[in-house]
């Protein structure tokens, strides 16, 4: 690794273990096919494909790599879905549609290592039987569907892609959709309806799993781009020196997108669980602005739960049962689902002492009210109606009861919705009420009259 | 417990699994239902209602709606290596989930619990309705589907009844003009997509469809189209709220003055089931009535709105005598015994009956009846065949058909003979029940120039009866009792909606009175059901029937051999398991 050199200035941290983003900001590296394997680039795929197929899935489960997406479910036993005996055609879709707030990772590789996807998503799709694969492209990457075409078409003429891949009788397309901008559409089956042609609504699981009932109900895999791009890594070193990356159960590598009020902020890739919160905001992303502290941080994306900076959290049951102190935190999936957030996507938004929370709170209400696709009645209601409550708390028209309002609509949504964008848009709620009230308290007037805008003109008009 | 007694004592789950069946512990009780049963139904089985919009039976679940949320519960899954553990009752015990879920599109299995009442169904539910409440119209008041409202109803039950919102409601479109006989109010609508899904799976003509998204999601129609399918009007009864109304009903009368009679549609041979909708003397709305076996739930607009042609200023109200080229106006006993004596005055071959497959079994039968006394062989019926569309319409556009064939024989083609009697002069005097010689048989006024008597029976001032020299008022199908056999060969009963128009009387009864004006002896027919007791004991297919047996929902009288394309379809989507059925 130390023979690569980076572009000045963006060379990565020292405590990073840079694996997937190994190019990315890499001297002299372009995306191209040839510069791609003057790398040894598809060495792993002509090693994979004279493999047997369930001895590559059970590399990817020895290597215990976990989803990148968000969810965090093991990538391995997602494949192992796959109904035995199933007779109809395998789908792998990539989900290239990387839309939550505060993560940017899986653009750099497909702008600038498009063909490390190439490769993992050649590998996971024998591995799990598929030949036609989806790259859906997030409407926002319009350069990004361009270098992955060339890619997948210098791919095809190398023969790594399309029938007879390297003379092994296993045929593999990939195709790239674009997506319509659309939050929803990263939702996997909601993905899967948008490549079908319609409205991206989410389908109820049961019965709509995609591993079995996916697009064209038939068997589909849907992974994350970075969790595709980690097969190759899986292959190369072998699932159990993979698995020693990492700590127990989070292994592997993963990228961190830390944004707003740090120093430097940016994308590091580093050993799951191998840092801890203030290794991160300190060591690696120097520490908070001139003369601010800091006051919070999403750790996975606008949908995880927001952490103070000052909480101690209660960890493990019974006799392991040990006090946590927000800075201790080791990043991985576990730790962070301890502490009643999540890992989520890597998303990290870092929020210093003068960010007023009522804003917070009302910015990702304005973004999921927006974005609710509309199929299912507590998201698509309750989500504008948090937006409407957090409006009047930012333009200090809220009364004090509209604070409790308000977390009894999220309550409302939370675990009543098709998919998880009840969640995602109702954690954040739930988490910014519970630990900042008396800050959002403050914001509000109980001499505000609980009045609608309608109302107030109404009272205007008629000179009161 | 002994390894003996293990063996030997069969548990609840084995027993039921022998049957097909799995136990199910619904709000405190065991019931053993079918493998397969979505919990909505299984719930239904155990008269626990389960409030639902987006739900239909007959279309698939897309879950949208959140509110048949219910609490599910399953045994723990044993540790790895340990055997599950039965209670006394033999059954395991339940661990119940935090979060609840849908009872419309999951399944039972072996061991589950269902609770549809409790904390946190009961606060599920109440939240759903406050979502589904803030941003609609609230407009009771002049909505038409006030008293046969979901919103309303589960309202009341699981509501808060206080609203908590102050903000500004959305604002959608209102009075959309989206078919000719649909009107939409946007800002009504919950997004349930029960008209989407109808559209597009049994109506075949996905027009509908949601544009927009989030709050402002909206109904609509695919552009430079309109909701003009003959099945459109279905979306109406569909849509649970007040959304989707029909512009034929809209604003005419509350639903809760209206009086609902069962009875079935007569403009095709299939007989749809229906609810005729009626106060004081006037039909306000025809509805589909559910019947698996003839029209699932739904029926075509062309034949709801057909009740119009009955409610008309063209009814016949009186008998009626021509006098002079002018009809005067009698009463029964002078008519009916102004026919018998005129028939008297011809020889039986010289009187030919025009009847009707539009007729009920019971006139049907009269008729024949009538013939006989008369000694008359020339009896007819007139077809009527039109396109079938590969959904309910039929082909044979008379709605009892087969009944005719059972009781008069194969008639349709003495139509000929008649018409060459009649110019021939060997027909001197025709008798014309339910029928327009003119319009629908064919008939051209030099047919009836050498004819010497001419009697009919009918609801409308007709041609016919223009011409006729005695003019009999009958009931409409929503005036009177009766039953018929649809294409299917399935007996079906009409019932009485409302009073005939004036003073007119139920066409058995007009039959009936004839043939006792000709013999001037009495009979026992007091009442429809006594004439079906004569039926029965004639015509052999009868054989047994009573007017009570046939029921609602019908009875299989005969095997024609005929499938209804729709329920085809429906038969198939519900044995795969796509919906309920």
């Amino acid at each position: 690794m130390s023979d690569i050199k980076y572009l000045p200035g963006k060379e990565p941290h020292e405590r990073e273990h840079r694996l997937i983003f190994k190019n990315i900001d890499r001297e002299g590296w372009d995306p191209s096919i040839d510069c791609y394997m003057r790398d040894g680039g598809y060495d792993q795929l002509k090693k994979a494909i004279n493999m047997e197929p369930a001895d590559i899935t059970g590399e990817v489960k020895k290597s215990g790599l976990r989803g990148r997406g968000g969810a965090g479910f093991p990538t391995g036993v997602k494949w192992g879905f796959i109904p035995p005996g199933n007779t109809k055609p395998v789908y792998l879709i990539c989900n290239c549609d990387e839309s939550e707030p505060g993560t940017f990772k899986d653009r750099y590789i497909v702008h600038q290592d498009p063909h490390q996807l190439i490769e993992g998503m050649v590998i996971s799709a024998f591995a799990v039987g598929a030949h036609t694969a989806f790259i859906y492209m997030r409407e926002e990457f319009p350069e990004a569907a361009i270098i992955m075409e060339k890619a997948i078409e210098d791919a095809r003429a190398k023969g790594f892609v399309g029938k007879n891949i390297l003379g092994s009788d296993f045929d593999l397309e990939i195709w790239v959709h674009r997506g319509a901008a659309a939050y929803i559409c990263g939702e996997e089956t909601g993905l899967i309806e948008s490549l079908e042609g319609k409205r991206p609504y989410p389908r109820i699981k049961p019965p709509y799993f995609p591993a079995a009932l996916g697009i064209y109900m038939a068997p589909t895999i849907v992974n994350n781009v970075e969790s595709l791009c980690h097969v190759k890594h899986i292959l190369e070193m072998g699932g159990e020196e993979y698995a020693k990356l990492g700590v127990d159960r989070n292994t592997g590598t993963r990228i961190l997108c830390v944004s707003g009020d740090v120093k430097n902020p940016g994308y590091f890739e580093i050993q799951v669980g191998k840092m801890t919160m203030r290794e991160l905001l300190y060591d690696v992303c120097g520490g908070p602005k001139e003369g601010k502290e800091f006051k919070a941080v999403i750790p996975g994306g606008s949908s995880s739960k927001i952490l103070r900076c000052d909480e101690t959290f209660k960890i493990g049951r019974g006799e392991d049962a040990k006090d946590l102190d927000f800075w201790d935190i080791q990043l991985d999936f576990d730790t962070l689902a301890a502490c009643g957030s999540m890992a989520g996507s890597g998303g990290v938004i870092v929020l210093d002492d003068s960010r007023k929370m009522s804003w917070v709170l009302n910015n990702i209400n304005h973004f999921y009210a927006h974005e609710s696709c509309g199929q299912c009645t507590p998201c698509r209601e309750g989500s504008t109606w948090m937006k409407k409550i957090s409006d009047r708390i930012v333009e200090g028209k809220a009364t004090p009861e509209d604070i409790t309002t308000l977390e009894e609509v999220a309550y409302q949504i939370d675990g009543k919705t098709v998919c998880a964008f009840g969640e995602a848009s109702s954690w954040p709620v739930e988490a910014i009420i519970s630990k900042f009230r008396d800050e959002l308290t403050a914001d509000t007037d109980e001499k505000n009259e609980r009045l609608s805008k309608e109302q107030l003109q109404r009272e205007m008009f008629l000179g009161k | 417990m002994s390894d003996q007694e293990t063996t030997t004592k069969l548990l609840p789950k084995d027993e039921a699994a022998a049957k097909g069946l799995v136990n199910v512990h619904i709000d405190g009780n065991w019931i053993q239902v079918p493998k397969g049963t979505r919990m909505i139904e299984a719930c239904k089985i155990a008269e626990k209602e389960v409030p639902h919009y987006c739900y239909h039976p007959k279309l698939t679940s897309p879950g949208n709606c959140r509110m048949c949320l219910v609490q599910m519960g399953m045994p723990p899954r044993p540790a790895p290596g340990a055997d599950p553990v039965f209670g006394d009752d033999g059954f395991q015990e339940i661990g119940w989930m935090p979060r609840p879920v849908i009872a419309c599109a999951n399944t039972v299995a072996e061991n589950m619990g269902i609770r549809t009442t409790g904390d946190l169904v009961e606060k599920t539910r109440e939240g759903v309705m406050e979502f589904l409440l803030i941003n609609h119209p609230l407009d009771c008041p002049i909505c038409d589907q006030a008293g046969e409202c979901s919103l309303q109803e589960f309202s009341v039950e699981h509501g808060r009844g206080q609203s908590r919102f102050v903000e500004d409601k959305v604002k959608k479109p209102k009075n959309v003009d989206i078919g000719p006989r649909v009107n939409l109010d946007d800002e009504r609508c919950i997004m349930c997509s029960r008209c989407i899904r109808f559209m597009d799976e049994v109506a075949e003509d996905a027009v509908l469809g949601f544009s927009e998204r989030g709050t402002h999601t909206t109904v609509t129609c695919h552009p430079d189209r309109k909701l003009d399918s003959n099945y459109g009007m279905n979306t109406i009864d569909l849509c649970p709220v007040g959304a989707l109304t029909s512009k034929d009903f809209r604003f005419q009368m509350r639903v809760w003055f209206l009086k609902e009679t069962k009875s079935i549609d007569v403009n095709c041979g299939t007989g749809c089931n229906t609810l005729i909708w009626t106060r004081g003397s006037q039909i306000y709305r025809v509805t589909p009535r559910r019947n698996d076996e003839v029209n699932s739930e739904w029926m075509p607009d062309s034949h709801r709105l057909a009740f119009h042609e009955v409610q008309g200023d063209n009814r016949l109200t009186d008998p009626m005598i021509k006098v002079d080229d002018k009809h005067e106006i009698t009463d029964w006993h002078t008519a009916n015994t102004a026919v018998a004596d005129a028939l008297k005055q011809f020889e039986p071959s010289e009187i030919a009956i025009i009847a009707s497959a539009r007729q009920t079994n019971e006139e049907l039968f009269l008729t024949h009846t009538l013939a006989s006394t008369l000694g008359a062989e020339n009896i007819a019926t007139v077809e009527r065949i039109g396109e079938a569309d590969g959904k309910l319409i039929s082909a044979d556009r008379n709605p009892n058909t087969n009944g005719a064939k059972l009781i008069l024989g194969e008639t349709t083609k003495k139509l000929d003979s008649i018409k060459a009697g009649l110019n021939d002069g060997s027909v001197k005097a025709l008798i014309v029940l339910s029928e327009d010689i003119f319009e629908a048989a064919g008939f051209s006024h030099d047919d009836l120039a050498n004819a010497e008597l001419v009697v009919s029976s009918h609801i409308i001032a007709n041609a016919t009866a223009k011409v006729s020299d005695i003019v009999l008022p009958g009931a409409s199908f929503a005036e009177k009792r009766g039953s018929m056999v649809n294409v299917l060969g399935r007996l079906q009963r009409l019932n009485q909606a409302l009073q005939p128009a004036g003073n007119a009387r139920e066409d058995w009864e007009i039959i009936r009175d004839l043939i006792l004006a000709l013999t001037g002896e009495p009979n026992d027919l007091y009442m429809i059901e006594e004439v079906v007791k004569v039926i029965a004991e004639n015509i052999p297919a009868f054989e047994g029937m009573t007017f009570s047996k046939i029921g609602e929902q019908g009875i299989k009288l005969i095997e024609t051999g005929v499938e209804i394309p729709l329920l085809t379809k429906e038969r198939e989507r519900a044995s795969a398991g796509i919906i309920v059925g």
